[in-house]
């Protein structure tokens, strides 16, 4: 045999931040799964304290480069409800605007750079042959159509400037959006290659962790209810009642369970738990690729972004074209003290701020980030993938490509929940 | 394999390395790739990039490119593996070049110290989180946070230049 001796991956590619893993074997079974984020911290939940309300959403936006936008929206969010602050309407399609435009780009990045060349059987886009360099470049259009409605409506796509507590302090000119809206609408049809790929691709494997997301009636990430795939639903300041916090003294993050198990959070728990709500024409144009879901199949995942990049086009064409934007300045907050909790659909999953604030400064936080929310789960599913493949006596080589696969259908953030992957095979006798 | 010259081209040897940091500035880089993948392909030889590939490997790099700052011994060995690896190391952001924001723990009072002591401890933490010139030589940066996408693209046109890899204009 030729499965006898444990398993370590280091640094983990294609993946946003570093990690390890050690997977420890005895015979046919797996004895622990670690998965080890290796990403330094750089402890924002003391950073925070003692800083001004105006200091924390472009500080929080620096824990994560690609989904800084979630950071800072959720933030902002939190501070509200803390300050008595009801964001203008305007506000809340900006915001929404502003996600979809993260969402898209951090899902096109995922897709089209990291998960492709899984797909396609190479180790990296770099080696594609003209064909398949095709999809790539249909996707970057995609990418680039979501840089700019970020821009459009933020300002900057990686540490946006526009947004503040109260509001945007810039409004999208007109010209601008209608220009977006032409270059939305030409690289709408880019998406069905990702659509398609997904669809038709054959990775199986089924996971029965509870979903949990955002549901609504727009699909927006902004505001919901967060519901639960068992028919539960959280009040936003009721969420620390329901997730515990996991210490994983292995890793520098750390993980959380959902009253006590495993959860998961993303992209496949949002389509599962609120598919009816997607834009019509989403709906109406993904119908077969919309067939699988609910699914319990992690793979899926990718397919469910694929679903939502659509989604996020069909939706901001729609606020662009029935929006008349005009100058706001931001509200000022009523009160100085108070504690509000901001919860919003990063791309990874459910993100959620509590902040507690005096005299208009931090005076403690607590940030859940998806990441963290899906390590348990995660790692539940490497050791039954790694179990599956030991049984069937697949090789070394081919195990480790599969849990990367796995792992990167789960679209993990370690700048994040800390920052990715080295796997390490300890035998045990 | 991937990397290779096409026919008879030179192509710029190139690492990207993430330290301690956000990873805005790749968000930027990946981004650029929006309009420059093409011609990036033709004239970079992605020696090291684990955003792009698993197989990398760092020898023989014309240019190192380093992002975010410098907060563990582990840290400090792989950079300086990274400088004796590579004929030029150009940093980008504000992280690697002064060591903020990543570095916000460098203030912290003694209470929150004592709070994060037992971490900095187990995982090899440096008492201070540094900027990247404290520990090896650089050649050139790009400053902002996330780096400025202009400067990037010229300061990488230099070095396409300097190692004498033609861009092909137009393309
Ligand atoms: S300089 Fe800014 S954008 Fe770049 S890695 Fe550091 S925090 Fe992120």
């Amino acid at each position: 045999m030729h499965n006898t001796s444990d398993i370590h991956i280091e640094d983990l590619s294609k993946i946003e931040g570093h990690t390890n893993l050690d997977i420890g074997i005895k015979g046919d079974k797996v004895t622990s799964v670690k998965l080890r984020i290796s990403e330094n911290k750089r402890f924002y939940t003391q950073a925070i304290r003692g800083l001004t309300i105006d200091e924390i959403p472009s500080l929080v936006s620096r824990i994560c480069g690609t989904c800084s936008i979630s950071h800072m929206t959720c933030a902002i969010e939190a501070l509200e409800t803390a300050l008595g602050v009801e964001p203008s309407e305007q506000t809340l399609v900006l915001r929404n605007l502003s996600m979809n435009g993260t969402i898209l780009r951090d899902h096109a990045m995922h897709l089209y750079l990291f998960c492709l060349p899984d797909i396609i059987g190479t180790d990296s886009v770099l080696d594609f042959g003209p064909k398949d360099m095709r999809i790539v470049e249909r996707g970057l259009a995609v990418k680039k159509a979501a840089n700019n409605l970020a821009t459009l409506v933020a300002g900057r796509a990686v540490h946006a400037i526009y947004p503040k507590l109260g509001g945007f302090t810039q409004a999208p000119e007109e010209a601008k959006a209608n220009r977006l809206v032409k270059e939305m609408k030409y690289v709408r049809d880019n998406v069905f290659d990702a659509l398609d790929l997904f669809l038709g691709s054959d990775y199986e494997l089924e996971c029965s962790a509870r979903d949990v997301a955002m549901v609504n009636d727009d699909f927006n990430f902004v505001k919901g209810s967060i519901m639960t795939s068992d028919g539960q639903a959280i009040q936003d300041d009721e969420f620390q009642d329901h997730l515990h916090r996991v210490v994983l003294p292995y890793s520098q993050a750390t993980g959380f369970e959902f009253q006590g198990k495993e959860y998961k959070v993303g992209a496949l728990p949002r389509i599962n738990l609120n598919e009816k709500s997607l834009h019509k024409d989403t709906r109406k144009d993904a119908a077969k690729h919309l067939k699988p879901f609910p699914s319990k199949n992690i793979y899926h995942n990718n397919l469910a972004q694929a679903i939502e990049m659509l989604h996020c086009i069909d939706n901001s064409i729609e606020l662009l074209e029935s929006s008349d934007f005009k100058d706001e300045s931001p509200l000022m907050p009523k009160g100085k003290s108070g504690a509000g909790v901001g919860v919003i659909e990063a791309p990874r999953g459910t993100l959620y701020y509590e902040l507690i604030v005096k005299d208009s400064r931090i005076h403690d936080g607590t940030l859940v980030i998806p990441t963290a929310q899906n390590q348990v789960n995660m790692e539940r599913d490497i050791r039954k993938l790694v179990e599956e493949d030991l049984s069937r006596g697949t090789d070394r080589h081919t195990m480790e490509h599969d849990i990367e696969k796995l792992i990167r259908a789960y679209d993990p953030c370690m700048s994040c929940a800390s920052h990715f992957l080295k796997v390490r095979w300890k035998q045990e006798q | 394999m991937a990397g290779r010259a096409v026919g008879k081209r030179k192509k710029l040897r190139i690492g990207w390395f993430t330290f301690t940091c956000c990873e805005g500035c790749a968000t930027v880089f990946v981004e650029l790739m929006n309009d420059h993948f093409k011609e990036w392909r033709e004239q970079i030889d992605f020696r090291h990039c684990r955003i792009l590939k698993s197989k990398n490997d760092m020898r023989g790099m014309d240019l190192a490119i380093v992002e975010g700052a410098i907060a563990s011994k582990d840290d400090v060995d792989k950079l300086k593996t990274i400088r004796r690896n590579a004929k030029r190391v150009m940093i980008v952001g504000s992280c690697a070049i002064n060591g903020m924001p990543a570095a916000l723990r460098n203030n912290f009072d003694a209470k929150k110290m004592k709070e994060i002591q037992p971490i900095l401890r187990k995982f090899g933490h440096l008492p201070k989180v540094e900027p990247v010139v404290k520990f090896i030589k650089v050649d050139s940066q790009v400053p902002g946070c996330p780096m400025s996408d202009k400067m990037f693209l010229a300061e990488l046109g230099g070095y396409l230049a300097e190692f004498g890899v033609k861009s092909a204009p137009g393309e």
